[in-house]
C-alpha cells in the first residue's frame, strides 16, 4: 500500500504538482455525512401553504454518527440567499413546512453540522405548495353520501306517492306510551334525559333525543303528568323548553305547561349526575327516559333509576355505555334505534321513507363488506385484488 | 317566515359544513372554522342562560319554602361565592379558587366516579342470572372475559391441576378470541347502523322533513 502511495506521489509530482498537493490528491477520500435525495413535495388534499420535504440520512453508518444536528435552509431561488428553518436531531427524516405562499416555488438545503464542520447537501428541486379544491382521499364518502341521499329521496318520493313502508316493532319505542301510562296511573312525574352530563346541542344524538321528548312530552300534556327535564348544556336547556311547550300547545294544554321543571343543573359530569339522582330519590318519577349520549354517568344513572322502582327506557348510540343500559333499564334503544324514533312514534310516510332508506344502507354495507372478505381472500392467490379490497373498500 | 327562516339557515349551514369536509381549499376551510368559532362563541353565551335559569328556579323555591329549600340556598351561596371569588382573585393555580376546585369539587366528582363500582356489581348481578339462554351466553361470556383480564385469574388458570398444565395459553386465547371477533362484529354492527342512522337524522333535518326541534310540532 505504502509503495503503492510513493509511486502515485511520484507521479504527480512529475505531473508538476509541489509534494504537498500531490500527497493530499491521494488522501483517502473524505466521510460521506452529506443528506442525500433531498425533495420538497406539495401535501395533497390540504389547505396549501404546506410543503413536505424529505431526504435520506448520511449514507456511512459510522460516520453519519458524527453528525450531531441538521439544518433545514429554505430560500426562493436556488442561488439563495438560504435561511434556516429549524435545526433537528440527526436521525429525523423528514420535516411538514408550514405557512408558505401558495404557487411560489421553494428550493431546500440540508447542512449536516459536524464537529469539522458544515456538510451540504445537494439543492432540491423547486417545489410548489398549492391548495386542493377537493380531498381524493373522500372520493368513497363522496359515492356512499350522494348513494345514500339518492335512498332517501327516493323513498320519501315513493311514501309520498301512497306506497306502504313497513318498519319492524321496535319495542323500546312502543313502550313509550306504556311507561308514560304507568306514570299517570301512580300520579308520579316522569323524569327525561335529553343526554349525559359531557354532551352538547350539536351532538346528533342529542337532537334525536329531543325529538323523542317532543313525543313523550305530548302525551304527558294529554294525561296531565308532570314532565321533568333536567339538562346538562343551557342550549339544550332551551331547546327543551320550546319543544315541551309547543308540545303542550299541541296537546291542548298549554296551562299544564311548568318551564320550571326544564331546568339547568351544571355542564360538570359527576355533579349533574349527582343532581339527576338528587331528583330521582326525592321526587321519585315512576318513568325515566334516558335517551342520548351518555358516558360514565349511564349506569350511575340508570341504577339509580333502577333502586327507586321506576320503569326506565334508555336509548344511546355509544357502543361503551349499551351493556351498562341494558343491565339496568327495562328497555334500551340500540344505535340506530334512536334515530327512528320520530318516525316509528308519529308514522309520518315521508319520515318513514327515510327509515326505509336505512334499512337499504346497512343492505349495501352488508353488500360491500362480504365484497371485501372475498376480494381479500382471493388477494391471496391474485394480490392486484387486493388494491380494491384494501385500499378502496377499506382506506378511504 | 317563521318556519322558512330557521329551515334555510339550517339547510345552508349544514350544506356548508358538508362541503367544508370535503374541500380543504383555504376559501372554504378558513370559513367554515370561523363558523365552527362562532358556534364556541354562542354556547359560551348561552352559559348565562344556564346561570339564570338556576337563580330563578331555586330562589323560587327557597322563597316558597319548598321542601329541601335549604339545598337551595346552599347552592345558591356556593355558586355566588364561587363566582365572586373567581372574579376578584382569579381563577389560575395557587388561587382559592383553584384550591377549592382542588379540594371540594374534583374529590366529589371523584366520589360520585367512584359508586361506578358498586353499581356494576349490582347490575352485572342481575344482568348474569341465567335466566333463559341468551343470559346463560351472556353470564359464561363475561366470566370467561372477567378471569381471562384479570392477573389473578391467569394465577388461578395455571394451576388448575390439568387444564392449566396442558392448555397454558388457553384463557388467555378465548378471552382475546371473544374481544376481538363476536365482540368486534356486534359492535361494528352497531356502529355502521348508529352512523347510516345519524347521517339518516341529518338529511331529515338539512332538508326540512323532521322539523320537531324547531318546534313547529311534528314531522313533514
Amino acid at each position: 500500500m505504502r509503495l503503492r502511495i510513493t509511486i502515485l506521489t511520484l507521479l504527480a509530482l512529475s505531473a508538476g504538482l509541489s509534494f504537498s498537493e500531490a500527497v493530499s490528491a491521494y488522501d483517502p477520500p473524505p466521510p460521506n455525512l452529506m443528506v442525500e435525495n433531498l425533495k420538497a413535495d406539495d401535501v395533497p388534499n390540504d389547505a396549501g401553504g404546506e410543503l413536505l420535504v424529505t431526504w435520506d440520512l448520511p449514507a456511512d453508518p459510522g460516520l453519519g454518527s458524527q453528525v450531531s444536528v441538521l439544518r433545514l435552509m429554505r430560500a426562493e431561488t436556488p442561488e439563495g440567499p438560504f435561511s434556516q428553518i429549524i435545526e433537528m436531531a440527526p436521525k429525523i427524516s423528514e420535516y411538514s413546512d408550514q405557512g408558505l405562499a401558495n404557487g411560489k416555488k421553494y428550493f431546500y438545503r440540508i447542512d449536516a453540522v459536524t464537529d469539522a464542520g458544515l456538510y451540504a447537501s445537494r439543492i432540491s428541486e423547486p417545489a410548489v405548495p398549492r391548495a386542493s379544491w377537493f380531498n381524493s382521499q373522500r372520493v368513497s364518502l363522496v359515492v356512499a353520501l350522494a348513494l345514500f341521499t339518492g335512498l332517501v329521496l327516493f323513498f320519501i318520493w315513493r311514501a309520498r306517492r301512497g306506497a306502504t313502508l313497513f318498519v319492524r316493532k321496535i319495542t323500546g319505542l312502543s313502550a313509550v306510551d306504556e311507561a308514560i301510562g304507568r306514570a299517570t296511573e301512580m300520579g308520579r312525574p316522569i323524569l327525561y334525559l335529553p343526554s349525559g352530563g359531557l354532551s352538547a346541542v350539536s351532538d346528533i344524538q342529542t337532537l334525536a333525543s329531543l325529538v323523542i321528548l317532543g313525543r313523550v312530552a305530548e302525551k304527558a300534556a294529554e294525561y296531565e303528568t308532570p314532565l321533568l327535564v333536567p339538562c346538562s348544556d343551557p342550549l339544550v336547556m332551551t331547546l327543551a323548553q320550546e319543544i315541551v311547550k309547543a308540545s303542550y300547545m299541541n296537546a291542548g294544554r298549554p296551562d299544564a305547561y311548568r318551564a320550571e321543571n326544564i331546568r339547568y343543573l351544571t355542564n360538570e359530569q359527576f355533579a349533574y349526575t349527582a343532581g339527576v339522582d338528587g331528583i330521582m330519590i326525592r321526587e321519585k318519577p315512576a318513568a325515566n327516559f334516558m335517551i342520548g349520549t351518555f358516558y360514565a354517568e349511564s349506569l350511575i344513572l340508570a341504577e339509580t333509576g333502577y333502586a327507586t322502582g321506576a320503569i326506565q327506557i334508555a336509548g344511546t348510540a355509544m357502543i361503551t355505555q349499551l351493556p351498562f343500559f341494558v343491565a339496568a333499564c327495562d328497555y334500551t334503544l340500540i344505535g340506530e334505534e334512536i334515530y327512528a324514533a320520530s318516525a316509528y312514534l308519529s308514522k309520518e310516510p315521508v319520515l318513514m321513507g327515510t327509515i326505509k332508506a336505512q334499512d337499504w344502507g346497512k343492505a349495501i354495507a352488508i353488500g360491500l363488506i362480504i365484497l371485501g372478505v372475498i376480494l381479500e381472500t382471493l388477494a391471496l392467490k391474485y394480490p392486484q385484488l387486493h388494491f380494491f379490497a384494501s385500499r378502496w373498500l377499506a382506506s378511504q | 317566515m317563521k318556519k322558512t327562516l330557521p329551515l334555510t339557515i339550517t339547510f345552508l349551514a349544514g350544506f356548508y359544513m358538508i362541503l367544508a369536509f370535503f374541500v380543504p381549499h383555504k376559501i372554504i376551510a378558513a370559513s367554515a372554522q370561523e363558523m365552527q368559532s362562532w358556534e364556541i362563541i354562542i354556547v359560551a353565551f348561552t352559559l348565562v342562560l344556564g346561570i339564570g335559569n338556576l337563580i330563578q328556579v331555586h330562589a323560587d323555591k327557597i322563597h316558597r319554602q319548598k321542601s329541601g329549600w335549604y339545598y337551595s340556598l346552599v347552592l345558591l351561596i356556593c355558586l355566588v361565592s364561587m363566582m365572586v371569588i373567581g372574579l376578584f382573585w382569579g381563577i389560575s393555580e395557587g388561587t382559592v379558587y383553584y384550591w377549592l376546585y382542588d379540594n371540594v369539587m374534583a374529590p366529589l366528582s371523584a366520589a360520585m366516579f367512584s359508586l361506578l363500582a358498586f353499581f356494576i356489581a349490582s347490575a352485572a348481578y342481575r344482568a348474569f342470572r341465567a335466566r333463559n339462554k341468551e343470559a346463560t351466553l351472556l353470564l359464561v361470556a363475561a366470566t370467561i372475559i372477567m378471569i381471562g383480564r384479570i392477573p389473578l385469574g391467569n394465577v388461578i388458570w395455571h394451576h388448575l391441576p390439568w387444564l392449566g398444565a396442558k392448555f397454558p395459553n388457553a384463557l388467555e386465547g378465548l378471552t382475546q378470541w371473544i374481544m376481538d371477533i363476536p365482540n368486534a362484529a356486534g359492535q361494528r354492527g352497531i356502529k355502521i347502523g348508529a352512523a347510516l342512522g345519524a347521517v339518516s337524522m341529518a338529511l331529515r333535518m338539512l332538508l326540512g322533513i323532521e322539523r320537531s326541534y324547531l318546534t313547529t310540532g311534528g314531522g313533514n
